[in-house]
């Protein structure tokens, strides 16, 4: 360090610094390596399953990896890609938009990226000790039940799943503190950017949801390890049981996953048309209604399941009404972009793209909402098109265009507008090619799940062009990454609001943001503060306090020990060695002991050190 | 500007061109796009419906999209401030009121079709009660009324309800006849007091006579993929027939030694006829089956790889189903029996034929 | 603010929310006790569902469970409740060592009260209902297995607490720490109130 501190804090460099950070901007910039590693290891599942279907009775990989291949791509993508690129997106930017200095708790920042890290680790390490999980993402009983999944694959499945449950809960609660307790003066909730209203949302989703899922683990994990009978339909368990605790979770998930995109789309647009979002009041009313009705609507994944005329009635209703706020939701987008001036910028042109093809997505889950018509979706490729269509087509667009549009502020570098324009049309034209014509193999008999399929049946040709355009997303994909280098290397720097029409908080610090983000904590007078700012001929936002020692949360490496504890542990309960397993949770449970014990006083940045440190390590 | 109706009329040939592309689409026996009786043509019905609602929608927001794009593009060196608009409450309440509209349309009939097709016809004199079972990887149907057991295949007479009683002998399958009716789950279960704990009940008709495919469709294990089976749907007489010729006593093979080799290897698992044991596939009928295992298809005329004579499909299936059928508990014969007591069995079963059809 | 006028070795009035830090906690970890209830509401609707299905010649609910037991590790719980409550009213009102005695009758009572339920769990396995007997048995050792787990939790936390007060006082640092740990111990309470009423009332009733 240059400077000589007054306070006694360790600071760390290099690797170090990144293992033991609670910077919550370098915690998302981790959330994003590791989101995005898992994106590429999901992504080649999905192009290995293409392969192998791409014609008739092909030999490729076997059932048996194939039903890997098919578990591990859902879970990884969902758990261990969406969900953590998602949390990079938070960490990175909702403190910059509501004006706060940090998270709430940028210890359990850390412990959550960690549990999440090892989880999937632990996950994916089943590759290599004898098989993945193979009972779909879903993990139906009696299928990954011990008597019909004997292997250790769907051991890892719950295991994995729980220490990664574990990091998003945490999570889920850190931003809703962060959000309800940290903003800066003025910003009231109806002031705050749609996107941190999403993240609001979302969070609260994730509290109510995961749970639930916690509990389904729980349940299969005594189940396979302990002889419990939950599930055990010979000693009276119950195998709708699980489909109802996995679908009370995993529907809010769904939700989980589009609201920020939601919420990244609403602001990109705006941005990029030069004007205030359109309907902002009843874009938060939408978002907030559809996160409750997220709850209301589980069994619509179970209409075949048989719970009778009446449920499937209710729930056929209740799941169509959530089409009427997300249609609000699209028509504010396009009237925000009325009347704009927009520009076309790569992080724009996912987000315009992201509206008709969100659209295409939501239509065909109204469709999948009538429960009679459903009979004959279910389970086929018409499911499986409509929701590549909502995942893919909604929020892996929308984190394209989350990243394209904050690449600087998280990086300080300009992403190439020209390989991020490639990207787009790559992986745009690739997805429509590769999903819209599974809605038609779907509907002509091909259900999902198969590793195979016989020749004549007339699905050949569609699946073939399906596989030709999944190349195309992976081309996509692939010029991101060259983007990515491109940029590191020889990328322009960027200035506090590089796409000069910023309008909230991000865009009033440097970038990238200092540590302590906000020199001194603004003062919020609207909605769109920079803008309103601007707007008033102001160059800054106004100070909403002089400029003073700024206090800073101390590095640690517990959260990391805590997470390799709970690896071993899984490990060690997996394979019934409860002497590991009794050790691993004993080093969690000691860093706990720790963190309990010693203070963290932090330590403090004086106002003369702020000046020169307008860029971070 | 075109007025509404002109709109209308404009849209009504490609919703006309879309309903016949659709119409068109996939195999008469396999499509849920072309069905072939009453229940799979009222959820067809829905799925238009559906479809030309969330046409209008796509049309509309599609429509909107290009304008907005176009229209409101930025030119180069176009530095003005476009008017900061908060909303509209008028066009905020038309998007609010007219997707409730749309979702009433297709809520009613929805809900009149839960109701109508969850009917129950187990007790319906006229309705022929099937009983299915699903095992990994195959299907097991058994007619209650008539003490019939049969695999893979699904006799049926045209014209009559077919009520369905599913359940499951392992894991969770599902039931989909894509071109007859939409799928329900074979839950497991253990019966409760009155054998009924789990079960769910569907109903279907075929109207024409001929062969529909099957499918599981619900991840089942290794060769999910090929759990296929056959409905094949006649007329009532020939049913009559079936019924009859099914029961019919059945000879074991004259050659003594094939005879044994079939009693002490097929026949601890298989029934044929009264003989042999009842937990897996009843062989009784093979002889007249479309395919052997529900995936090899029997024809004189082979084009794919799955594909040969019902003895050159039996031979491979016996020698070793785990290449046919990967994860099928049936273990391979290749060299438990000899080529000869293969060719012996094979030729047999394929002769276990009944004359039905009229 | 007059929180920040006080005199060394004096509290503000309520210490646990005089620091952002500490209303972070309080509020963080109210959210998270949100997530406990659905923690639990699982639990419940899993037990519920597969509370009738004892299996053959196994103990019913009504053959095993002894609410005399159960009545006084409720009585245990509730008053333990209590006991935390005063210990939170003596550290608003500053009173340090009131504080620790009461969290220190808390922590005996928690003690107690798992006394109580090894010794129960132990008489229903000897009347063969074991954690692998049925679906009733896994489901109802998961559920309340989870909430004693979550009392032994409780116990070890307020005892380490209480060191943490003996060595450093009652500060705004350890104050936040306290309330979280008394809200923590309502909650278990609260959900055995309706572990009693719906596993061992309505065992017995049902």
């Amino acid at each position: 360090m240059a400077h000589a501190h007054a306070h006694t804090v360790k600071r760390y460099r290099g690797l170090m610094d990144w293992l033991t950070t609670v910077d919550h901007k370098k915690i998302g910039i981790l959330y994003l390596i590791a989101g995005g590693l898992f994106f590429l290891i999901g992504g080649l599942e999905a192009i290995l399953i293409r392969i192998q279907l791409w014609k008739p009775l092909n030999d490729f990989v076997s059932a048996d990896t194939y039903n890997e291949l098919l578990t591990m791509h859902g879970t990884t993508m969902i758990f261990l890609a969406a969900m953590p690129m998602l949390f990079a997106l938070m960490n990175a930017v909702i403190p910059l938009q509501i004006g706060a200095r940090d998270v709430a708790f940028p210890f359990l920042n850390s412990l959550g990226f960690w549990t999440f890290f090892f989880g999937g680790v632990l996950l994916n390490v089943s590759w290599f000790t004898g098989g993945a999980p193979d009972a779909g993402w879903t993990s139906y009983v009696p299928l990954a039940s011990p008597a019909f999944s004997d292997d250790y694959g769907v051991d890892y499945y719950v295991i994995g799943l729980q220490i990664a449950g574990i990091g998003t809960l945490i999570g889920g609660i850190n931003f809703l503190v962060t959000i309800i307790n940290m903003r800066a003066p003025g910003m009231t909730f109806m002031r705050m950017p749609m996107f941190t209203w999403a993240i609001f949302v979302t969070s609260a989703l994730i509290l109510f949801a995961f749970p639930a899922l916690t509990v389904g683990l729980v349940a299969l994990m005594f189940d396979r390890l302990f002889e419990a009978n939950f599930f055990n339909v010979a000693n009276g368990g119950n195998t709708v049981l699980w489909e109802h605790i996995f679908w009370i979770f995993g529907h809010p998930e769904v939700y989980i996953l589009i609201l920020p995109a939601f919420g990244v789309i609403s602001e990109v647009v705006s941005t990029f048309s030069r004007k205030r979002l359109f309907g902002y009041s009843s874009m938060v009313f939408a978002t907030v209604l559809i996160g409750f009705l997220g709850f209301m609507v589980w069994a619509h994944h179970m209409f075949t399941t048989g719970l009778g005329p009446v449920a499937n009635a209710l729930f056929s209703i209740a799941t169509m009404l959530i089409a009427v706020p997300t249609g609000i939701k699209i028509f504010n987008w396009l009237f925000t972009m009325w009347g704009g001036s927009i520009k076309f910028t790569s992080a724009n042109l996912f987000a315009v793209g992201f509206v008709p093809t969100f659209v295409m997505g939501g239509v065909t889950g109204v469709m999948l909402a009538a429960a009679p018509a459903d009979f004959q979706y279910h389970d086929s490729y018409f499911v499986v098109a409509h929701f590549h269509y909502v995942i893919v087509g909604g929020l892996i667009l929308g984190i394209f265009a989350g990243l394209h549009y904050w690449w600087p502020k998280m990086f300080g570098k300009m992403l190439n507008e020209g390989l991020g324009k490639l990207t787009f049309w790559t992986f745009y034209i690739g997805f429509h090619m590769t999903f819209f014509i599974q809605h038609f193999l779907g509907l002509m008999g091909m259900p999902r799940r198969i590793y195979t399929y016989l020749d004549g049946l007339g699905f050949n040709g569609m699946n073939l062009i399906s596989t030709i355009g999944s190349l195309l997303m992976g081309l996509g994909t692939i010029f991101f990454i060259i983007n990515i280098i491109v940029t590191a290397i020889s990328g322009k720097k960027a200035s506090n609001d590089p796409w000069e029409d910023g309008r909230t908080l991000e865009w009033t610090i440097p970038s990238p943001a200092p540590e302590y983000n906000f020199k001194q904590t603004p003062l919020v007078r609207g909605y769109d503060a920079y803008w309103k700012e601007k707007m008033d001929g102001n160059k800054e936002m106004m100070p909403a306090e002089p400029l003073g020692p700024i206090h800073m949360p101390s590095p640690s490496i517990l959260p990391l020990f805590m997470s390799i504890g709970l690896f071993i542990a899984g490990f060690g309960f997996m394979y019934h060695n409860y002497a590991i397993g009794g050790a691993g949770l004993a080093i969690t449970f000691l860093c706990m002991l720790i963190r309990s014990l010693k203070d963290d006083h932090g330590f403090h940045i004086e106002p003369e050190e702020l000046e020169d440190k307008g860029v971070r390590a | 500007m075109m007025n509404r109706w002109n709109v209308g009329k404009r849209l009504l040939p490609l919703f006309a061109g879309m309903m016949l592309l659709l119409s068109a689409c996939g195999r008469a026996d396999l499509s849920a796009l072309n069905p072939q009786g009453p229940v799979a043509e009222e959820q067809f019905g829905l799925m238009k419906l559906a479809i030309s609602i969330m046409l209008i929608v796509v049309v509309v927001v599609f429509a909107i999209s290009l304008y907005v794009i176009v229209r409101f593009r930025r030119r180069p060196g176009d530095n003005k401030i476009p008017v900061q608009v908060e909303g509209n409450h008028k066009l905020e309440i038309i998007w609010t009121v007219i997707p409730l509209i749309l979702l009433v349309i297709l809520a009613v009939p929805t809900v009149n079709s839960v109701f109508g097709l969850s009917k129950d016809y187990s007790k319906d004199k006229d309705a022929i009660k099937v009983e299915v079972t699903s095992h990994q990887f195959w299907w097991e149907f058994y007619y209650p009324e008539y003490d019939i057991r049969t695999a893979q295949e699904l006799v049926i007479p045209t014209g009559k309800k077919i009520a369905i009683t599913t359940k499951s002998g392992d894991v969770k399958h599902a039931i989909w006849i894509p071109s007859l009716a939409g799928k329900i789950d074979t839950n497991t279960g253990t019966a409760d007091a009155n054998g009924t704990a789990n079960t769910n009940k569907m109903y279907f008709e075929a109207t024409k006579a001929g062969v529909y495919l099957g499918k599981c469709a619900e991840l089942c294990g290794t060769s999910h993929a090929l759990m296929d089976f056959k409905v094949k749907a006649v007329d009532e007489a020939s049913f009559e027939n079936w019924k009859a010729a099914i029961k019919a006593p059945v000879a074991l093979p004259s050659d003594p030694a094939i005879k044994d080799a079939l009693v002490n290897n097929c026949l601890s698992c298989h029934a044929i006829g009264e003989q042999g044991g009842l937990s897996f596939p009843n062989l009784t009928d093979i002889g007249s089956r479309m395919t052997v295992g529900g995936i090899l298809i029997n024809t004189d005329d082979a084009k794919y790889k799955n594909e040969g004579t019902t003895v050159e499909n039996l031979k491979k299936w016996i020698k070793n189903p785990e290449a046919v059928k990967p994860g099928a508990l049936m273990p391979g014969f290749e060299n438990e029996l000899s080529e000869q007591e293969i060719d012996g069995i094979a030729q047999y079963l394929a002769g276990l034929k009944i004359d039905y059809e009229k | 603010m007059s929180a920040h006028t006080h005199a060394d070795g004096q509290l503000p009035h309520e210490p646990e929310k005089a620091t952002l830090e500490g209303r972070n906690k309080v509020l963080g970890f109210w959210l998270f006790l949100g997530g406990e209830t659905v923690l639990f509401g699982t639990l419940f609707s899993a037990f519920l569902a597969l509370r009738d299905q004892v299996g053959e010649g196994n103990p019913t609910a009504n053959e095993l469970f002894s609410l005399s037991t159960v009545a006084i590790a409720t009585f245990i719980l509730l008053t333990s409740s209590l006991t935390s409550v005063f210990a939170i009213q003596a550290m608003h009102a500053g009173k340090k060592s009131a504080m620790l005695w009461w969290l220190a009758i808390t922590v005996i009572f928690g003690l107690g009260f798992l006394g109580l339920e090894i010794y129960e769990f132990y008489e229903y396995v000897h009347e063969g209902h074991g954690f692998t007997t049925s679906a009733f048995s896994s489901s109802f050792y998961t559920l309340v297995g989870f909430h004693g787990g979550h009392v032994a939790f409780g116990v070890l936390w307020i005892s380490i607490l209480i060191g943490q007060v003996l060595k450093k006082g009652l500060n705004v640092v350890t104050a936040p720490k306290i309330y979280v740990a008394g809200m923590y111990w309502h909650f278990i309470d609260v959900v055995w109130v309706f572990i009693f009423t719906v596993v061992y009332l309505m065992g017995k009733v049902g």
